[in-house]
């Protein structure tokens, strides 16, 4: 096998670990957003049936992210310190939330005495407001990072030196708008679960916040799109290139095809097509970003580790495939499989 | 404050904090199948009251384990990313390896704390197997890592260029073995006389159920058996560092000269400028003895290693005293708890002085960890990986270091005290069924 095709393999794996972060991390960080506007007589059922959602699963979910990690600082090592380097605040940020938001979230739990009374106990309810706003922070922080990596704003010298092409490129119009649309897709992608997962008034709550939310996305992603152009020539290019636009057409086909299934409420299809969407998206940022890792100073080839490590860690993927994946069918049949009518209950 | 030290205490912090809810994930998970398997061939509900309760003290150490062990993989990376590039890619795939095994343990974590009127009872109990395995597992691993900064081998580093010949070089080292052995057993420890610890309180309060009779005796049993298999990796560790880290064998003992004889030195206050070690009680030819099985046999002192090279003497031979001394008094306690048992079981649960002792020994497991933590950490001074790179090389650029560091600062107190809390609240609380999921 070539250098470059295993490279590239490597590439693919982390991108797969990304799709996976975002189809159920980002779904658990959409839920938190839910929780925080949680509003009308079913209020506290709807906090309920999100965090009987995330309960079993999110520790699991929240795994992709570590594996992603742990394949970018294996396979890519040199990219991977000038990104620590040039995202060191935003990262920091990312990670704040991501700790505040699993911390709060079992605090709450453990807060409340019992399982019916006392839900609205003062510190569960204090804790529930951390779990919502620390929801909000990683996924903003995370959409930002994409942005500044995106724009070309790390620039990598020969001698390794890291610096930006302005003070604070996280604060451009882009790279808050990417960040926007990383956080309302996550609150789309929940809502669209949400409603495969309960029935009743509380399925129409979440069907109205998917409408709410998905129509905000298909805004914001318009305008990050037309920002692109203006803020990241080189991303645009990338995106309107015949190797890439046919994908990034299907994602957009699939986010349109979820927006129909909910409207018309047809709950299994939408979750299909919006998680179809968001892997066909990330797929297609991944081909629009070769040959690059961080653009415009380091390709993948150039981050690359030797030879020898990405190849263990390719070797052992389908290994560790095999002992996770069965565990993985196994909790979510335990606890997904069956569907709950759990709002049908009062 | 500069970058530097921000940086060195913001890991220090991260490590110090994530220790102890790692350990937890180790070592109650084993706790946890030996009482619900008892409860399985008894039937006897105490032991599911106990297993009930454990697991819902796991429910929240594991979450704060899994977000704390979260910032470790960042910060190794945004705060030593120089270290980074260079670790990722000659050892990163074991961060890889023990990825898989920590992801089991999220995955039969959630099956377990959720599980209870899903699984069947035997289905359940595999669970806490799986979370035991991929536990134990997943600290193995990650020792790994720590034993190739350690011990760095299986690769070349020329011209800033990295090679690597052989990806799994350090599994093949008795250092990862010994490291792996002892830490692990570490866990076991910590956890264990932490339990035993809690319920002779109880006992002492006036609880006389087969409740607490039961806790203590299924965790002075592990403690009792891994404290002894401790003080035998201990010395089989001690032996090798002493063959390769001289500097880290010699700053454990206050070791300045080299000489034959070399003294066995409990407490002392060691002096970096003068290079002795006073007011220690000595054990002649202790160290030698130790070292190598003659009393005769002459051990290098710091004064073999450049003065630039040194770890931080009196840090490293006072955690090293700490971990012994609390390893000591933990064996001793588990004796005299055992002969007591022997003699006459009732007696033993209800002797004051003896629950005294268990109820004291409650924190030094892992008191004893958090030192020899230091102990090998601080022993490798001022190398982050030894002989290869300098802590102070590796450090980022980056601005900030200490705006954040006071930032996770605070974060650590927040969650460090709440989990105490709702744990303290947790203890109080009459054994209830479990139902769905952590107090769901």
């Amino acid at each position: 096998m070539s250098d470059e095709l295993l490279v590239h393999l490597a590439g693919g794996t982390a991108l797969v670990a990304l799709m996976a972060y975002a189809l159920f991390g980002g779904a658990d960080f959409g839920g938190g957003v839910w929780d925080l506007f949680a509003t009308g007589p079913r209020k506290q059922l709807q906090r309920d049936v999100i965090a009987h959602a995330m309960g079993p699963v999110w520790e699991a979910n929240h795994v992709w992210l570590i594996l992603l990690l742990v394949v970018l600082f294996t396979c890519f090592p040199n990219g991977y310190g000038p990104l620590a380097i040039a995202l060191f605040i935003p990262f920091h940020l990312a990670l704040f939330g991501i700790m505040l938001r699993g911390a709060s979230f079992v605090f709450r739990n453990y807060s409340r005495k019992s399982k019916l009374t006392d839900a609205a106990a003062p510190l569960a309810r204090l804790w529930g407001t951390v779990f919502g706003v620390a929801s909000l922070i990683s996924p903003l922080l995370l959409g930002v990072a994409f942005g500044v990596l995106t724009q070309g704003e790390i620039r990598v010298s020969d001698t390794g030196q890291v610096h930006h092409e302005k003070p604070l490129p996280w604060l451009s119009f882009y790279a808050i708008g990417c960040g926007m649309l990383a956080l309302s897709t996550c609150a789309y992608l929940a809502a669209v679960y949400l409603t495969y997962e309960t029935s009743g008034e509380l399925r129409e709550d979440f069907r109205r916040r998917a409408i709410l939310a998905g129509t905000t996305t298909a805004v914001l992603a318009g305008g990050v799109f037309a920002a692109t152009y203006f803020e990241a020539r080189w991303f645009f290019g990338q995106l309107t290139s015949p190797r890439c636009l046919p994908v990034l057409l299907v994602g957009l086909f699939f986010f349109a095809a979820s927006a129909w299934a909910v409207y018309g409420r047809r709950y299994w299809l939408s979750r299909v097509f919006a998680a179809g969407e968001i892997v066909v998206l990330l797929l297609g940022w991944g081909i629009a970003q070769l040959p690059y890792l961080i653009y415009p100073d380091m390709t993948l080839m150039d981050a690359a580790a030797p030879r020898a490590t990405i190849a263990f860690l390719l070797t052992t993927l389908p290994f560790g495939a095999a002992i996770v994946g069965p565990s993985l069918w196994l909790l979510m049949k335990v606890f997904k499989g069956e569907r709950e009518e759990v709002g049908g209950r009062r | 404050m500069d970058s530097l030290i921000a940086a060195r205490l913001q890991m220090a912090l991260s490590l110090a904090f994530h220790m102890i809810f790692a350990a937890v994930g180790i070592g109650l998970p084993l706790l946890l199948v030996i009482v619900e398997g008892l409860w399985l061939r008894t039937g006897k509900s105490h032991y599911r009251d106990l297993a009930h309760k454990w697991a819902k003290a796991t429910g929240i150490l594991f979450a704060i384990g899994a977000v704390s062990g979260t910032a470790l993989a960042f910060e190794l990376g945004l705060l030593w990313p120089k270290y980074m590039e260079l670790t990722g890619a000659v050892v990163g795939h074991i961060f890889g390896l023990e990825g898989y095994a920590f992801f089991t343990e999220a995955i039969f974590i959630g099956l377990y704390l959720y599980g209870w009127d899903k699984l069947k009872p035997w289905a359940h109990w595999l669970c806490g197997v799986a979370i035991a395995a991929s536990g134990v597992l997943s600290g193995v691993l990650v020792v790994g890592v720590n034993a190739w900064m350690q011990l760095p081998l299986g690769f070349t580093l020329e011209d800033g260029r990295v090679e690597v010949s052989d990806p799994i070089a350090i599994f093949k080292q008795p250092a990862w073995a010994y490291m792996a052995v002892h830490s692990t057993l570490s866990c076991f420890i910590a956890v264990a006389y932490a339990v035993a610890g809690m319920y002779a309180r109880s006992r002492l309060k006036g609880d006389r159920s087969d409740y607490t009779r039961s806790a203590i005796v299924v965790a002075l049993a592990v403690g009792g058996i891994t404290i002894f298999l401790q003080m035998l990796s201990g010395d089989l560790l001690a032996k090798f560092v002493f063959q390769t880290q001289t500097a880290k064998f010699a700053a454990m003992e206050a070791q300045f000269k080299t000489e034959r004889y070399a003294p066995i030195r409990i407490g002392g206050i060691p002096d970096e400028e003068t290079e002795t070690t006073r007011y220690a009680i000595e054990i002649p030819g202790g160290l030698s003895f130790l070292a190598t099985h003659d009393p005769a046999a002459e051990v290098p002192g710091l004064e073999t290693i450049p003065r630039e090279d040194w770890p931080p003497v009196d840090l490293v031979h006072g955690s090293f005293d700490v971990m012994v001394g609390a390893g000591t008094a933990l064996m001793l306690v588990s004796l005299w708890f055992w002969i007591a048992y022997w003699r006459g079981s009732e007696r033993a649960l209800s002797s004051r002085p003896l629950l005294w002792a268990v109820a004291l020994c409650g924190p030094l497991g892992f008191i004893a960890l958090e030192a020899g933590w230091m102990v090998t950490e601080l022993g490798r001074q001022p190398w982050i990986i030894h002989q290869v790179m300098r802590v102070e090389d590796a450090v980022t650029p980056a601005g900030d270091v200490q705006a954040v560091f006071f930032g996770f600062a605070i974060l650590y107190l927040l969650l460090g005290t709440t989990s105490a809390t709702l744990l303290w609240k947790l203890r109080s609380q009459a054994g209830q069924s479990a139902g769905e999921g952590p107090a769901e």
